[in-house]
């Protein structure tokens, strides 16, 4: 993938990367492939100052391409697991996780499908998503946007969404916040005043029906709905650095 | 000093129908898999496995020693589910209790610190406290009066861990990057068992390695293992990354009652010796 052309792939990393543009020095954890070259992206570029893993225990000082394997120069410390659960606890991390499942007020599934006690298929477990959702920000990627994954209901609510964490009462939820899901059809949010999920932008190319027809709730769409912005000739320049291999460019369709 | 060197079937020995044991490593990284086989060639079942679940977990589910699982995850890491634990959990065979990552590592401390449980907000709003309904909350006796998640203890009867480097007495050293929960494991248990792919002296030890690498001391652990190859196939860096190949191999074995009983019989019956035999061939 060597054009300038923006793809749908890039307009999507840069939307992740969006996500991340005023956290600051925090902990960035992205799980997936796009989720990680936005990552990537935001910290090459706009938010150097985030931290960031090479998914095992080093933290590194730069963004590397996906793939590329840290040398001794790239590291600047240590985040073995016992200090990943320290700083997800201490608040001071954003994470990105992939949904199998999410609903109108972010509510997340990556546990099973059907019920949890005799699962139809059995998906990875809640992992981390209940502490990482009650404890610090969190955004959602979901590369391919369909009504089986934009669902009315979840099965097993692993990520906690807006309503779960308003029912905890302003002390319990006061860490919670969903920031974006980024998905290959457009960006969302939570910004409506009983915090259902909103179209916050289209990607260029798609049309609302289309995000409407692939979406299993009603979704809040703004008047002055927008368009996702496309990535200038130098984003996308450090786009292709950091995924020479065009792995974002599979993963997503469109 | 007591020397504490035994073999890994004199260690399993104290593994009978029924316990709750304790398994260290994360994932598919330096799990104690010498321990494992021979909890498979010992045959002991209604097994509870406490463990941040690999191979471990999946192999003891596809013999049907294991009655229950208690876990934060249960992944081969390249292979994100474990296919065998898949299996078990689609079919209905095994018992669950799927906690929130962190919650198992609080339910560690927990019972390493003798406490009943230990509070934290994970858990809050989500399902794991509809899936686990042993779970209660705890309210602050404090002015916040914050509403929290009382972990209960991971208490377990015996503990399996592997370290890169011991010594006879029991100080173990782990050299790779991250320490992982071992020590945990070890203190959360009534009797703990450590193998490693060197057995050195004392000198050797703290001489093999910076002091931090030093995490399990002879405090901590009744019996020691010499066992090469040990963690195989699950990665023990930096003395051998993961077998991916016969991971690979293992995992396909999921889907194939035939495959699981030829890899079983080839793998998992022969002795620990023979088993590294096989896989160094």
């Amino acid at each position: 993938m060597s054009s300038h052309e923006a793809t749908r792939a890039d307009i999507c990393a840069l939307a992740v990367a969006e996500c991340f543009r005023n956290d600051g020095e925090i902990l960035v954890s992205a799980m997936g492939t796009t989720p990680s070259l936005g990552a990537r992206l935001a910290k090459a570029t706009f938010a150097p100052d985030l931290l960031m893993t090479d998914g095992y225990n080093l933290l590194l000082r730069r963004a590397l391409p996906l793939g590329a394997k840290p040398s001794d120069d790239d590291v600047e410390g240590w985040m073995p697991f016992g200090s990943v659960f320290d700083t997800l606890w201490w608040g001071r991390r954003h994470v990105m996780m992939g949904a199998s499942q999410i609903d109108q007020f972010g509510n997340q599934n990556i546990a099973c499908i059907g019920s949890w006690q005799a699962p139809k298929a059995q998906l990875l477990g809640v992992r981390g998503a209940p502490g990482n959702t009650i404890n610090h920000v969190t955004s959602y990627w979901v590369p391919n946007h369909n009504a089986r994954a934009l669902v009315p209901k979840v099965d097993v609510v692993s990520g906690v969404g807006y309503d779960r964490a308003a029912a905890l009462g302003a002390r319990g939820g006061r860490f919670h916040e969903i920031r974006r899901v980024v998905t290959n059809l457009g960006v969302f949010d939570f910004n409506t005043p009983d915090r259902r999920m909103r179209l916050a932008s289209l990607h260029p190319g798609v049309e609302l029906q289309e995000v409407i027809d692939n979406t299993g709730f009603e979704l809040a769409v703004p008047d002055d709905l927008g368009r996702t912005p496309v990535p200038t000739p130098d984003i996308i320049g450090v786009l292709r650095e950091l995924d020479p291999r065009g792995y974002a460019q599979k993963e997503v369709v469109g | 000093m007591a020397d504490k060197r035994m073999t890994v079937e004199e260690a399993v020995a104290e593994v009978s129908d029924g316990m709750t044991i304790g398994i260290g490593g994360w994932g598919s990284r330096r799990k104690p898999m010498a321990f494992v086989r021979a909890l498979v060639r010992r045959g002991v079942k209604d097994l509870t496995v406490v463990s941040y679940g690999g191979p471990d977990i999946g192999i003891l589910c596809a013999t049907g020693q294991l009655r229950k699982a208690v876990y934060g995850f249960v992944s081969l890491d390249s292979i994100p589910l474990e296919p065998h634990f898949r299996k078990a959990r689609q079919e209905g065979t095994i018992e669950a209790i799927e906690l929130d990552e962190g919650m198992f590592l609080l339910g560690l401390r927990a019972a390493a610190q003798r406490l009943p449980f230990l509070p934290t907000r994970a858990g809050l709003g989500s399902d794991v406290m509809h899936i686990n309904p042993h779970l209660k909350t705890v309210k602050s006796p404090y002015e916040d009066g914050e509403e929290l998640v009382a972990v209960p203890a991971l208490n377990v009867d015996v503990a399996f861990i592997h370290m890169n480097r011991a010594d006879a007495q029991g100080n173990g050293q782990a050299l790779g990057r991250d320490p992982y929960f071992d020590d945990l494991f070890c203190m959360a248990a009534d009797k703990a068992f450590m193998s490693c792919e060197k057995l050195v002296s004392t000198e050797e030890l703290v001489a093999g390695g910076p002091l931090q690498t030093l995490r399990i001391n002879r405090m901590m652990v009744s019996g020691v293992v010499e066992a090469p190859g040990g963690a195989h196939f699950t990665e023990c860096p930096p003395d051998y990354p993961r077998d991916e190949a016969f991971q690979r191999e293992y995992a396909n074995t999921a889907k194939d009652a035939d495959a699981w009983e030829a890899f079983r019989s080839k793998y998992l019956e022969p002795n620990e010796a023979d088993y590294q035999r096989a896989v160094s061939s």
